[in-house]
């Protein structure tokens, strides 16, 4: 740290120590760890991955390889369907869970679990449940009808089905809670207004919860996908892609040309997503950065 | 005479009651049925576990004990993997805790030039998938000479926690009142005599939300664990649950008993916290 004593100095300071104040030199000495991280990790495997997916004949091999056509569809299947069955259904329990009883309020506790502990073991455990021959819903199935239950994993869109209830069974907890907030911070007399009106529920609904809301709903419904995206666990750990590599989903399949040794595939996959990722990146950043 | 209609207000009463239990109890089936699954797997014998029952006739400890005695090819190493988790998740914690803490008192106290930048720039990583950054990430550590070192798991797990770590640490700095550090400075504080006497204590609930979160996410993580360590002296429990599936009759009741034991410490910690943590995550996770 250079200190300038005084004007007459003969040696003229650094110009940019001279700007600075001592607490602006703690300022960058403070920010550089998460700076040099930044760089590190962030960065330089970004630029050396794209560096990596240049060549245009990885989008050749890419466009050619049917298992990433179906990942793609997959991957859309996922998003549009999964995000807005979940993200309806935390809007409905929202609801429900903002109601003032102490059984609810119990149950709001337990209700957390799945996304507090780990994928592994109870991804692995719906995977077992699944199972044809010793799984407990085949058992069920059997005793009840005494017929063999479907094979739930054999079947590329059963199992998919499979993997989007995992998934929103694993995120479904964390939305719901942040929906709680954004409900609880409706005024209540607007509803005691309502209700004095002989509002009915919908109305209710339509006219004084959907419109305060609705941001809320439509920035987490846009977040949830960029991190549905990401999430890798709901597919590996239940169907591992299979039956026949049909069930990837693009995040799986990255993984699964990485371990394939095939480095510049699994780059240049993930390019793939970026016209569609970057936009909403952008507008989660304007929308958080206000 | 027409009575305060006492029998008609409490139908209604039932009614709804009725109307909430149907939405209720099905969402505690939900929630619960993996977990329950899991549970039932680690108290049965091997037998009562594949017949489908939902209660074992036997219900026995005898799995804990086997995973305890490291009684399986599986589960040989079973305490050198609890503790790699528990350090890399101990890790994790602290370092996320430094660097962000240090980040965010820069950004929002001392308003370092470009400090607008840099919280871009983590709120850019903050929305990259995870999954995606794996790819590019697994071949860095390969390149840093760091594959199969703890260090490639914890400084990976750092760089996906700091960014949301030092946007939550940010919104909290902000809400504190400038008069504070003003006041320290006239008092004749330096800069770091700030940041401890003044800043740390007062950021304390912040901390402690994220300390738990970045240790949890740490425990939890999967993927990058299995992507950059692979030694079985080296891996950490999930991993670990992970390999089980590669042999063809998997132990599986062995399985759910350590994967019901490695969930155990995250869900306690959860609860322990869950002050702390809802408010913070969530007020950090989307401003309304």
């Amino acid at each position: 740290m250079a200190i300038t004593l005084s004007g007459d100095q003969s040696i003229p300071a650094p110009p940019l120590s001279s700007r600075l104040t001592p607490a602006q030199v703690w300022g960058i000495v403070l920010l550089a760890p998460y700076l040099l991280v930044f760089l590190a990790f962030v960065v330089y495997p970004v630029c050396y991955g794209l560096w990596l997916a240049r060549a245009p004949s990885n989008y050749v091999a890419l466009y050619n390889d049917p298992i990433f056509a179906r990942a793609a569809v997959n991957t859309l299947i996922f998003l549009v369907i999964g995000i807005n069955i979940k993200m309806l259904i935390a809007l409905f329990l929202s609801g429900f869970f903002a109601q003032q009883r102490p059984w609810i309020k119990w149950l709001s506790v337990i209700f957390i679990l799945p996304w507090a502990v780990p994928s592994i073991p109870t991804i692995l455990s719906v995977r077992f449940m699944l199972n044809p021959e010793w799984g407990v819903i085949n058992h069920i199935i059997f005793s009840l009808t005494g017929d063999d239950g479907p094979n739930w994993l054999n079947d590329p869109t059963v199992a998919l089905s499979m993997a989007i209830g995992v998934h929103i069974w694993k995120s479904l907890p964390f939305w719901t809670l942040i929906l709680i907030t954004g409900r609880l911070a409706i005024a209540h007399d607007l509803f005691e207004a309502a209700e004095v009106d002989g509002a009915s529920w919908w109305q209710k609904f339509r006219y004084i919860t959907w419109p305060s809301m609705q941001t809320l709903y439509i920035t987490c419904t846009l977040l949830s996908m960029i991190w549905t995206l990401g999430d890798f666990n709901s597919v590996y750990l239940l169907t591992g892609g299979g039956p026949a590599d049909l069930t990837h989903v693009l995040s799986t399949l990255g993984i699964r040309y990485l371990r394939l040794d095939q480095l510049s595939l699994a780059m240049a996959s993930i390019v793939c997503a970026m016209p569609f990722v970057l936009p909403l990146v952008y507008f989660m950043m304007k929308r958080l950065s206000r | 005479m027409k009575l305060p209609g006492v029998s008609e207000f409490s139908w209604r009463d039932v009614a709804t009651e009725a109307r909430l239990l149907l939405i209720g109890i099905p969402v505690f089936l939900w929630t619960m049925i993996p977990i329950y699954h899991m549970f039932l797997f680690a108290i049965s014998p091997k037998e009562d576990a594949f017949s489908g029952k939902l209660w074992p006739d036997h219900p026995t400890l005898h799995n804990f004990e086997i995973v305890f005695k490291q009684q399986h090819y599986f589960l040989r190493d079973f305490y050198v993997q609890f503790w790699n988790s528990l350090v890399i998740a101990a890790s994790v914690g602290v370092l996320t805790l430094v660097i962000a803490t240090a980040a965010a008192f820069s950004i929002s106290r001392l308003k370092v030039p470009g400090g607008r930048v840099v919280l871009n720039l983590a709120l850019f990583t903050y929305f990259i998938p995870a999954a995606f950054l794996a790819v590019p990430m697994y071949r860095t550590m390969g390149n840093y000479g760091l594959l199969n070192n703890h260090w490639s798991l914890i400084l990976a797990m750092v760089t996906i926690a700091s960014p949301y770590a030092i946007w939550v640490l940010k919104q909290a700095s902000d809400k504190l009142p400038v008069e504070l550090d003003e006041a320290a400075v006239m008092d004749g504080a330096t800069t770091l005599q700030i940041f401890r006497l003044v800043y740390l204590p007062l950021m304390m609930p912040s901390l402690v939300a994220i300390g738990t979160y970045a240790v949890l996410l740490a425990w939890n993580e999967y993927l990058y664990a299995f992507l950059l360590l692979s030694n079985d002296r080296e891996i950490t429990l999930p991993v670990a649950l992970g390999n089980f599936l590669a042999a063809d009759d998997s132990p599986w009741e062995l399985l759910m008993t350590t994967g019901f034991i490695y969930a155990l410490p995250p869900a306690a910690v959860y609860y322990a916290f869950r002050r702390y943590m809802v408010g913070g995550l969530t007020a950090g996770a989307v401003k309304s």
